[in-house]
């Protein structure tokens, strides 16, 4: 039986940069030993030698001739920016305030 | 003229018997009678589909050559970017965002005039099996509405069989649109992956999610399938090749002398008695029409449900990133002394709903070194043996079948609380989207015990869509004429019928 903790959770948490609840941390936490388990199953084969697939079709880089063509103009790209300055996006502080 | 079929209304269309504005008319006075109860749109965009319906009038009365679909209406899963028109995947985080650029696969609805009457209800990013997830409440099945259309793309497969549209767009990353079309008794289908431009499709898992077609009937969804196929630059992912012909495999219609798979692991224990009982008859049907029937055996199925649940979460973690709160979408916690990361957390906290959040912090921990290797690097094994156990079972057979879904449509609430129980929903869709092969539902009649739709599946290759069509256009045209009609015809009228 697998088991995450409510610490385990919020550490998870803060690297996906969601704020959560206690509540649904709590929950998360509970829920989690079952998900875990039904997923551990892909664990029971023995996968010594298979290759591992992450793209159903063979890709490749597809490369095109570096010349301009029509994008978006700058109030179409800025259009639904929650705040905008100088045809810029206008964001929240990244640097703390010692730096 | 709502209940016509799509090849039916184009007909109507060319003939002048009647116009695109008021056949679109009539589907928006239906929206208005009946969505108060189905809940399958979140935006009905009727001046627009007016608009539209109206130029594609005046273009036929100068005698322009039109597209065949030209002037017929359809619903749009909100998953697919409409310029100018609010998207929102299902979720708060987009609440209010008009994209500034279509969608290939709108480009293409527009391209052949096509009317597109709103955007429909989903789970919110397409993670969901029930249309609850979504941020918006759910929509119900036309069937009865104490009940889920399947989802995600429950409410382009609920606009469908509610006779709001004849056809509609979805898309289908684990059976999005084929567990949907089982459930509401309407034919789905997911193309092979790439067949389809994923440009402007909001991204769930990349190496999954592909849009596709629904409609009441398989040559509806083969004409829908037809203008949203082809190769797209702007999808690194596209498959540049020929569309299948769909349309006329789903006229040709023809079984004789093909080998028709039955896959051992998708049926038995976990299904219930009237889907195995329908799935049977079809069988029985199919052998009568001169198919051979053969099992086949692909034993890796049995993880394909453990392998999804690692593949999904771990891609959707990745993509779902973009959605920081800078550059469009929900920014909340914004009160000028926060630092960028503190109202990045506060934003996807609000935004995000509990799936959602579910599936990113699964994906985070199958990612975390450490339990990279044992969980995603083992599905990404996974994933192989089942892509071999498919190209070893169409060496004994042309297509595979199995039963859509192992139930029919669940109450609202049932399997709400139990995401494990609701994950089983895909169990008998997910190994094509794993393969990247193409995948059809269609009815196949009501289970007794309770008498709603039941969904028969066909699998084909990779770009041998057509395959699906000869075979679903043979066992619909049989099973038609041994119930005198087809099985929508059956369903409630809702609002009062036209």
């Amino acid at each position: 039986m697998s088991s995450l903790s409510r610490d385990d959770v919020a550490k998870l948490a803060s690297l996906a940069r969601i704020e959560m609840t206690e509540e649904e941390l709590v929950n998360l936490a509970s829920q989690f030993g079952s998900i875990l388990d039904a997923v551990a199953r892909v664990q029971e084969l023995n996968l010594e030698g298979v290759k591992a697939t992450s793209h159903p079709q063979p890709i490749e880089n597809i490369f095109r001739e570096d010349v301009v063509l029509p994008s978006l103009t700058p109030e179409q790209a800025l259009s639904g920016a929650p705040a905008q300055e100088d045809q810029r996006f206008r964001v929240p502080q990244i640097l703390g305030e010692a730096e | 003229m709502i209940k016509k079929t799509a090849a039916q209304m184009s007909a109507s269309l060319t003939s002048g018997e009647t116009t695109s504005v008021a056949l679109t008319q009539s589907h928006l006075d239906r929206i208005s009678e009946v969505d108060s109860k189905v809940k399958a749109f979140l935006h009905v965009d009727g001046e627009n589909a007016l608009a539209q319906a109206a130029k594609v009038d005046a273009e036929r009365a100068a005698g322009k050559k039109l597209h065949p679909l030209a002037g017929v209406p359809l619903a749009l899963k909100d998953v697919l970017a409409q310029e100018g028109v609010p998207t929102t995947a299902g979720s708060k985080i987009l609440q209010g965002w008009k994209p500034p650029y279509d969608s290939t696969v709108v480009s293409k609805l527009k391209q052949a005039g096509i009317v597109i009457l709103g955007k429909t209800n989903m789970d919110e990013f397409a993670m969901g099996s029930s249309t609850e997830n979504s941020g918006y409440g759910p929509t119900f099945n036309p069937w009865d509405l104490t009940r889920t259309p399947g989802g995600s793309s429950g409410g382009s497969a609920a606009a469908v069989s509610a006779f709001e549209a004849p056809i509609a767009v979805g898309s289908d990353t684990g059976g999005s649109i084929r567990q949907p079309a089982a459930l509401t008794g309407i034919v789905g289908v997911r193309p092979t992956y790439g067949a389809v431009s994923r440009y402007g499709l909001i991204a769930y898992s990349s190496s999954l999610d592909q849009a596709g077609p629904f409609g009441r009937t398989v040559l509806d969804t083969a004409m829908l399938h037809e203008v949203m196929a082809g190769h797209d630059p702007k999808d690194a992912t596209s498959i540049n090749a020929a569309v299948p012909n769909v349309i006329a495999a789903a006229r040709s219609a023809d079984v004789k002398g093909k080998k028709i798979g039955v896959i051992k692991q998708l049926q038995g224990s976990g299904y219930q008695a009237g889907v195995l009982a329908r799935f049977n008859e079809s069988l029985d049907l199919l052998a009568s029409l001169g198919a051979e029937i053969v099992e086949v055996d692909c034993p890796s199925f049995e993880f394909a449900l453990a392998a999804y649940y690692l593949i999904a979460p771990s891609e959707c973690s990745s993509n779902l990133a973009r959605f920081d709160a800078m550059r469009y979408g929900l920014r909340t916690g914004d009160d000028n002394g926060a630092s960028a990361e503190t109202v990045m957390n506060a934003t996807r906290e609000a935004g995000f709903g509990r799936e959602v959040k579910r599936r990113i912090i699964l994906g985070t921990y199958a990612l975390s070194s450490g339990y990279y290797d044992a969980y995603y690097g083992s599905a990404q094994k996974i994933r192989t043996l089942i892509i071999e156990d498919y190209k070893k079972a169409f060496t004994q057979a042309d297509v595979l079948v199995s039963p859509t879904s192992p139930i029919t449509a669940f109450k609202i609430g049932e399997k709400s609380e139990d995401p494990i129980a609701m994950y089983l929903a895909d169990v008998a869709t997910i190994p094509v989207n794993l393969a990247g092969i193409c995948g059809m539902s269609l009815p196949a009649g009501l289970a007794d015990e309770d008498g709603l739709p039941v969904g028969f599946q066909i699998m084909a290759p990779a770009m041998q869509d057509q395959r699906l069509y000869e075979v679903g256009g043979a066992l619909e045209a049989a099973l038609v004429s041994k119930w005198g009609g087809h099985l929508i015809d059956q369903v409630p009228a809702l609002g009062g019928a036209k």
